[in-house]
């Protein structure tokens, strides 16, 4: 579904990936762990299509299409989601409002007919349950003095509503305490399936102990140094990073 | 971004939308402004000795005034002796007397305009009247109207049938000795509408006047009067298009509007003059006087405006709140794209006791457009307990376009109470970012938020022409984003 190869991605002028290749199939969940600074939410921002990222070489592609030449809308029509870590805030916009018109570009483009007001809310109402969030909310301008936790699960309903083919999750677990991560968790676990592909971006194993990943990628200064299973997650959780950043150093200098 | 291009291309397509021209004899006075020109106009218009003495007064007075400089707008120098101040279409010796008569030329563009005016495609529930350059070509529902007493039909007409009500009324709120503008439009208006609502009416229809300026090099300088009667209500809209030309053509428009005890009149605009070209090539000047007098106990005017077009707008609907507990309201959206610029606010003038007032004013500027609010609340000796609320937004689309704020207080009534607040956003590039991952283009992005913004305006409007409004909210910031 996704086909990363030699990706480099300069920002500003500075190279934070250098050379990522990454491959990920239906039903797959991947989780991509690594320090700060690593690239980790660059590589989000560059699948999603975000201004700003210059991809000065290599290729990404999705279901066979070169994703780089799309524009950020038109990936999001062709399934690809990205649960933000700092989702703005949209005063004046309701969340419902902002959704319809999501879901219902989504649909067009699909050739599906639009979806009316009432099948709308039904299915707010039943995603709504997944992820427990409060109906109110919902109602409320997107985002606006909503906690952290609130915005993260907010990140997730959309999903479900949108219903994406490709989820990339970024740091969906910071700023959640214990609970909060039970429940966002249970709400992306339901979403897994065999037609959708996740990339969880996390800086802390906490999260995959909820969300169990088919594989475990480390990013380490911009290049991808070790792939595993979600036994890689456990020995990063107890032995850090440090005896893989040697090489890594030591191959940059 | 790749979709710029596209963008681009949609806008250079998609052209201001009421800019045709109606191909149609006109008869049109010689260009220039003298004293015989105001006689000529009151004679085309067989007018009573005591207008064209008010006419020739306001004239006189005119040529001691200078134009105002004190706006935030930039703008050549007009010469006023290039304007044509009488052009109205060529009809046969009398004026038409139904619907029948008038020239299908006409009535078509105004259905163009999405306004029929033929009986059986009336729009429901609204009666029009409609203006075409200096003259009123029509006017629906008058008959149902009359049933209840209500006066609703052209200046001219009334300045014949109800000479009475004019001579009353006429500069009562906007003296002829005003301004600039208002003191031109006093010496050389053509037409307008007249509405008078009797005691304890409520109008049983939204009354809307449609202003349509066709002919080139001409000014349009109609003047409406709005009287509601003890006890009335009435709920009038005016629109107005105008087609594309390159050169800047004149709008100067005096309205007065006068409620008695309990009386209230809602008083909506939704103005689309041609704004000009991208570079700032032609468009109207709307440089307009509308003035509501709360002369009754507990009376109420409310001013809602969604001003989109014109080059330049210079416009303050003020209300003079001299009744006791009357209450004064404005809410307005102006825009500025491209070249524009508007200069616009309201005035609350507080005599009467316990009068309160409410200002929403709503500013965005996009391309190079310049949006400056300019308001004045003044809460006058007498004026006990005397409440203001004042609240001004502005909102930014990209970098070259400026938003400022003038808010004047005036206060000489140490129990007044007055709230005032500001804000200024800007649409960020996170947050269109935030739309289009979730599949919405940039575009029904800024519309999105623009939309969300003018919320509190918006529901001010009467149903038809909220939506009316918000689709020309669409097309005037088509192309703001890249």
């Amino acid at each position: 579904m996704l086909e990363i190869k030699n990706l480099h991605v300069s920002v500003n002028g500075r190279e934070i990936l250098r050379g990522v290749d990454l491959s990920v199939k239906a039903g797959e969940v991947h989780a991509i762990m690594g320090p700060n600074g690593s690239g980790k939410s660059t590589l989000a921002h560059v699948i999603a299509g975000r201004p700003g990222y210059e991809v000065t070489a290599g290729s990404v592609r999705y279901e066979g299409r070169d994703l780089l030449a799309m524009p950020p809308e038109e990936r999001a029509r062709e399934g690809v989601f990205l649960a933000f870590q700092y989702p703005v805030e949209i005063p004046g916009v309701s969340n419902v409002y902002f959704l319809k018109a999501a879901l219902n570009a989504i649909r067009k483009h699909r050739g599906q007919s639009e979806l009316d007001a009432m099948d709308f809310l039904a299915l707010v109402k039943e995603k709504a349950k997944l992820v427990d969030i409060d109906e109110a909310l919902v109602r409320r301008p997107v985002n606006e003095g909503f906690s952290g936790g609130e915005k993260k699960r907010n990140e997730i309903f959309q999903m479900a509503i949108l219903d994406p083919r490709l989820a990339v999750l970024d740091e969906t677990d910071s700023g959640l305490d214990i609970d909060a991560l039970k429940v966002v968790a249970g709400g992306v676990n339901q979403l897994r399936s065999p037609q959708r592909a996740m990339v969880l971006v996390t800086h802390y194993q906490r999260l995959l102990d909820y969300i169990v990943p088919d594989f475990v990628h480390v990013l380490l200064d911009g290049r991808i140094v070790k792939s595993g299973d979600k036994e890689l997650a456990r020995e990063l959780e107890s032995r850090g990073y440090e005896w893989l950043e040697a090489p890594a150093a030591a191959d940059r200098r | 971004m790749s979709s710029q291009s596209l963008t681009a291309q949609e806008i250079a397509e998609r052209e201001y939308r009421a800019g045709f021209v109606t191909d149609i004899e006109a008869e049109t006075i010689p260009a220039g402004l003298s004293e015989d020109i105001v006689r000529l106009i009151s004679q085309k218009k067989g007018e009573p000795e005591w207008l064209l003495e008010w006419r020739l007064k306001s004239y006189r007075h005119w040529l001691t005034m200078k134009e105002p400089t004190w706006a935030n707008i930039h703008h050549p120098p007009i010469d006023y002796q290039s304007i044509v101040y009488y052009s109205a279409p060529k009809q046969g010796k009398n004026a038409p007397k139904s619907l029948d008569e008038v020239d299908p030329k006409l009535l078509e563009t105004y259905e163009k305009l999405g306004i029929p005016l033929r009986e059986r495609e009336k729009l429901a529930g609204v009666a029009v009247d409609a203006v075409f350059d200096s003259v009123s070509v029509a006017t629906t529902f008058k008959e149902k109207l009359e049933e209840v007493g209500v006066i609703f039909c052209s200046f001219s007409e009334a300045v014949k049938s109800h000479p009475e009500l004019v001579r009353k009324w006429l500069g009562s709120v906007v003296p002829y000795t005003d301004n600039f503008y208002a003191t031109l439009n006093s010496a050389v208006f053509s037409d307008g509408s007249f509405c008078y609502v009797p005691k304890g009416v409520r109008c049983p229809m939204e009354l809307s006047t449609y202003f349509r300026i066709n002919a080139a090099n001409t000014g349009q300088f109609e003047r409406t009067l709005i009287i509601a009667e003890e006890g009335a209500y009435v709920s009038y809209l005016e629109g107005c298009t105008a087609p594309i030309r390159d050169e800047n053509q004149l709008h100067a428009a005096v309205v007065e509007l006068i409620a008695l005890d309990n009386a209230q009149i809602k008083y909506s605009t939704v103005q689309n003059w041609y704004p000009g070209d991208k570079d700032g090539k032609g468009g109207i000047y709307n440089f307009v006087t509308k003035r509501g007098k709360c002369l009754g106990h507990a009376s109420k005017i409310s001013w809602t405006q969604v001003e989109t077009g014109s080059a330049i707008t210079w416009k303050y609907p003020s209300c003079i709140l001299q009744g006791d507990d009357s209450v004064g309201e404005f809410y307005s959206v102006a825009v500025t794209n491209n070249r524009q610029q508007a200069d616009t606010g309201t005035k609350m003038i507080h005599i009467g006791k316990n009068t309160r007032s409410t200002i929403v004013s709503k500013g965005i500027s996009a391309g190079h457009g310049q949006n400056t609010y300019r308001g004045l609340v003044r809460i006058g000796k007498a004026a006990e307990s005397a409440r203001n609320y004042s609240q001004c937004d502005s909102l930014l689309l990209g970098d070259l376009c400026g938003a400022h704020t003038f808010p004047y207080i005036e206060v000489l009534n140490s129990s007044a109470q007055m709230e005032h607040e500001a804000s200024t956003s800007k649409i960020g590039e996170d947050q269109l970012f935030y739309f289009q991952q979730r599949g919405i283009s940039a575009e029904d992005a800024v519309s999105m938020i623009v939309n969300g913004f003018c919320k509190e305006v918006f529901k001010e409007l009467p149903m038809e022409f909220a939506v009316e409004a918000q689709k020309l909210l669409g097309v005037s910031l088509e192309g703001s984003v890249g």
